[in-house]
């Protein structure tokens, strides 16, 4: 399958790369690890006039916890993601999708970022960046401005990213003491698109619930926030009976379609599952077990 | 409206005019006759298209090759250079891991990228670093074998000189 002809550019800095975005605007395309765009391409689901590569410029690849902020760069890759020991230590939830990402050699090449700002409603970035609180950082050449992860998706492949802006960087409150997550995703076989798939990032207070992010991918036309079901969890003692409560909150939250991976009911019980279990496995992770 | 790349292949510098939207795994079947990778699924699933570029396996189908220009591409056909098999394609050869042999060429790239990573994997490790690469015939058993196998003897060849240095010291 053979793409429909653009123009290909490869800017060396963010600065071009941000000069061709608004010179070429909706006929332009940011170009990262290319897993979702380059398929999409080839099905001619988009035709772009002009590709920017993002990866010849250097320093986009960074990651980094610094001033209480862990900050990704548009050209981290799901791979390092994989294999960081700060995310294995601290921030399980991511720990725990990476691997879960597609496979092994598109993990190599695909990107967090990239992911993102495709906003597929089964990607899997989206709903541990919902559960995390993360904002994103749109950059165009106008300026930057910062948006919400839960304000970011609109709906399928949708986001609030302009033509001419760059998901420049994910910003996340740093993982603070007591501070646990998991995700939990259901696929038919490995590398597969989630059934369903819970993320949870828990922060414990003094025995009691500090705060909780829960996400949902996979159950909706985006990647959900389950608020109600966060809002539950806050200052509460986490009981079997705050676990279930949150868990029949988060199913409620969800708003899955039937398919030939599973029925609504099936689909809406397996998120009511994953919360349990996430928030289990999340807070004996808090601390410092799992 | 070619654009000039240079990609190095298997050692050797190659330059061409392309159209951006050709991708990497034509380029290289139909531009440089190097058909030893394999066009399977067409749509980043299968892993039969895999090369090494800068020695990660990436699906070739799914990158432009002017996205190549200035980097090393590496594929099947660098396995045998000088004739002689390397020791993971005398692996899938001695261990039958592979029937039909579509997807054998990605399976042998991945392996050796996971070998140059980690001299010893287990079976786990073998199965999680192949699960990009889809086999329909040989049911994976003997391509696990075969990359355990040769795993041994790449060791035991490592091993060799450094035994024959300290024999000498």
């Amino acid at each position: 399958m053979l793409p429909a002809p653009f123009e290909y550019h490869a800017p060396r800095t963010i600065d071009e790369a941000l000069d061709l975005l608004d010179q070429y605007g909706d006929d332009g395309k940011v170009l990262a690890g290319g897993q979702s765009l380059i398929p999409l391409l080839k099905l001619r689901f988009a035709s772009p006039g002009h590709l920017v590569d993002i990866n010849k410029i250097k320093d986009l690849d960074f990651f980094e916890e610094r001033d209480g902020t862990l900050r990704i760069g548009p050209l981290f890759r799901h791979k390092s993601a994989e294999r960081s020991s700060l995310l294995a230590s601290r921030y399980h939830v991511m720990a725990d999708a990476a691997p879960m990402i597609a496979d092994p050699i598109i993990r190599n090449r695909g990107t967090i970022a990239g992911s993102v700002a495709h906003a597929d409603p089964s990607g899997d970035w989206g709903t541990v960046l919902l559960a995390m609180d993360a904002d994103l950082v749109l950059r165009s050449k106008r300026g930057s401005r910062t948006v919400k992860a839960r304000d970011f998706f609109s709906g399928p492949f949708s986001t609030a990213l302009e033509p001419t802006e760059i998901l420049s960087e994910i910003r996340i409150p740093a993982a603070k003491a007591m501070t646990g997550g998991a995700y939990l995703k259901l696929e038919r076989k490995v590398g597969d698109f989630a059934t369903v798939a819970v993320a949870v990032h828990l922060r414990m207070d003094d025995g009691k619930v500090g705060s909780a992010g829960i996400g949902l991918t996979a159950v909706g036309p985006q990647n959900l926030k389950a608020e109600k079901a966060e809002a539950s969890l806050k200052g509460v003692r986490l009981d079997d009976a705050a676990i279930k409560q949150a868990a029949a909150l988060a199913a409620e939250a969800a708003d899955p379609k039937a398919d030939q991976r599973g029925s609504v009911d099936y689909k809406r019980n397996v998120v009511r599952v994953f919360t349990e279990r996430g928030l289990k496995r999340a807070s004996e992770r808090a601390r410092g077990g799992g | 409206m070619g654009q000039p790349i240079t990609v190095t292949v298997n050692g050797e510098k190659r330059s061409a005019e392309v159209e951006p939207r050709l991708l990497l795994v034509h380029f290289i079947r139909e531009n440089l006759r190097l058909t030893g990778t394999h066009i399977g699924c067409d749509t980043t699933h299968c892993g039969a298209c895999t090369v090494l570029l800068d020695g990660t396996p990436v699906k070739s189908c799914t990158m432009f090759a002017v996205q190549a220009d200035g980097q090393q591409v590496t594929t099947v056909e660098a396995l045998a250079a000088g004739g002689t098999l390397h020791p993971i394609q005398a692996a899938f050869k001695q261990e039958h891991g592979l029937q039909c042999g579509f997807c054998t060429p990605g399976m042998m790239l991945t392996s050796l990228a996971l070998l140059e990573e980690k001299k010893d994997p287990t079976d786990e490790d073998i199965r999680w670093a192949l699960s990009g690469n889809i086999c329909r015939c040989t049911g994976y058993m003997n391509i696990v074998k075969a990359v355990k196998s040769a795993a041994a003897t790449m060791n035991a060849a490592a091993a060799v000189p450094a035994e024959a240095a300290a024999a000498r010291s």
